[in-house]
């Protein structure tokens, strides 16, 4: 017999028995973040390689979405924090070992140039559009002529800003689940998925849909393979990590991980986009709300159990 | 500070004095009482560890907090400068002992040693209150302190030392 039975008088609702500090508002955010990640990162590419013609809704259309998902994602952020009005000492320093210091300032930097990139095409989107105001005009013009820099330099920040999102977690040693360096690239292959799946989403033209969709292929397999690393990581690591594992097998959070984020939010989608390249008929909304769905359900399953595991002492 | 687990009785005493000494808004604490039982009735074996904030010399509150408000004075205590915390959770989310939390003002809180005390020369409030002298204070660089007599003479451990945050709360067995 090997009973323990431990008490511990630390009554604190938002910390015994189980953390649960970081809810709904987080989640959201780290889902934003990487959809508006992947939006603009797949903008500037394929601007920098000269599709941006051929690829229009991608280059032009869909990053109105990106301005939008980040405002409403540093919105939840805000309102997440419980010390808000003192939110601008994030900006009185740089601190390397904190990603979410970093992650504050790619955020100050990434969300201006996402609403400047919509704004230098909108006269290509609405012909008629005027500035009305001289130096916007002179602005506009300045980025237009620099808009392949500028590209590169949106390209690069968005991969920051996906990989972020991940990083954030991974940096907590205290909670094993989120311990892991592979949950920023996973972070990030997720974000690129969701980005693809809402241009893919706004698209009209079928053969940019067809190229999109190829990609997207690829980076869900590639989030499938990275997740059954993260549970062989799990199933080979210490207690802690066990415990981990545990929640996703058979513990609380298995049904709405394997369900709802790998069957649904992942190989159910990429069956249907399968399917749809080798001429079958399916609805075009359909792999793309799937894939948005899953990404979605995937951080709020992360962030909620992740504040569950700890050190077992 | 070293807690001595042979002579902690759980009385919280030391609960009580935190709370009083440093306003800890109701609902919160600093510190509490951990009651551990093992074994199967009638042989069971009964310890109680008063737990804090483990003032870790490799903090990863202060490594995660974004604006540095989570700081280490000299001395080697872990503080949060309540003007420059945002209150994002961040430092109560890395600590592997959940020794921080938000206080209803919005800025995280945490075990300070009673530094308002400290630097006056005194014991934190814990400490003085003990009805069993089971906690052990002072300075460990000083061979002479409480506390490092406590550890010479006893044998002790942290909690998860596995964590890597260097803990500098001892427990004597």
């Amino acid at each position: 017999m090997k009973e323990e039975l431990m008490v511990s008088g630390k009554h604190i609702a938002e910390i015994y028995p189980v953390l649960h500090l970081w809810h709904w508002e987080i989640s959201l955010y780290l889902f934003l973040g990487g959809l508006a990640g992947g939006i603009l990162f797949f903008a500037a590419y394929f601007f920098i390689i000269g599709k941006e013609k051929e690829m229009s809704t991608t280059v032009k259309w869909a990053t109105f979405i990106a301005p939008l998902a980040l405002m409403i994602g540093l919105s939840s952020l805000l309102y997440d924090l419980h010390h808000k009005l003192y939110f601008w000492r994030l900006f009185t320093t740089v601190r390397f070992t904190s990603p979410m210091s970093w992650g504050a300032w790619t955020l100050l930097i990434i969300f201006p140039l996402s609403i400047i990139w919509v704004a230098s095409f909108m006269k290509d989107m609405f012909p008629n559009w005027n500035w009305k105001w001289k130096y916007l005009n002179q602005f506009e013009s300045f980025v237009i002529k620099y808009r392949l820099p500028f590209a590169w330099i949106l390209m690069f920040l968005s991969i920051i800003l996906a990989v972020y999102t991940g990083i954030l977690l991974s940096a907590f040693n205290a909670r094993p689940l989120w311990n892991v360096s592979i949950l920023g690239p996973l972070f990030l292959v997720s974000g690129f998925s969701t980005g693809l799946a809402t241009s893919m989403w706004l698209s009209k033209n079928d053969a940019e849909r067809r190229i999109l969709s190829r990609i997207d292929i690829f980076f869900i397999l590639t989030e499938l393979f990275l997740i059954i690393h993260l549970f062989m990581g799990f199933m080979a690591g210490t207690a802690v990590k066990l415990e981990a594992f545990r929640l996703f097998m058979g513990g609380s959070f298995t049904i709405s991980f394997w369900i709802f984020v790998v069957l649904l939010g992942l190989i159910f989608p990429v069956t249907l986009e399968i399917l749809e390249l080798n001429g079958y008929h399916v609805p075009k909304w359909v792999p793309p709300l799937l894939i948005l769905f899953g990404g979605l359900m995937f951080r709020f399953v992360m962030v909620d159990a992740g504040q569950i595991t700890r050190f077992l002492y | 500070m070293a807690v001595d687990t042979k002579k902690c009785v759980g009385c919280a005493d030391c609960v009580v004095a935190c709370q009083t000494e440093n306003n800890v808004p109701h609902g919160f604490c600093r510190d509490w009482i951990v009651e551990n039982v093992k074994g199967t009735y009638p042989s069971l074996d009964m310890k109680f560890q008063s737990e804090r904030c483990n003032q870790c010399e490799n903090a990863p509150c202060v490594r995660c907090c974004p604006t540095g408000a989570s700081h280490i004075v000299e001395g080697g205590i872990v503080l949060v400068t309540h003007d420059d915390c945002i209150g994002c959770g961040a430092c109560v989310e890395a600590c592997p002992y959940d020794a921080r939390y938000i206080h209803p003002q919005g800025y995280v809180d945490k075990c300070t040693f009673c530094i308002q005390r400290v630097d006056k020369g005194q014991n934190p409030a814990c400490v003085d209150v003990c009805p069993t002298y089971c906690l052990h204070f002072g300075d460990l660089d000083d061979p002479n302190s409480d506390v490092s007599k406590a550890l010479k003479n006893r044998s002790w451990y942290v909690l998860a030392p596995e964590a890597g945050t260097e803990p500098q709360l001892y427990y004597l067995r």
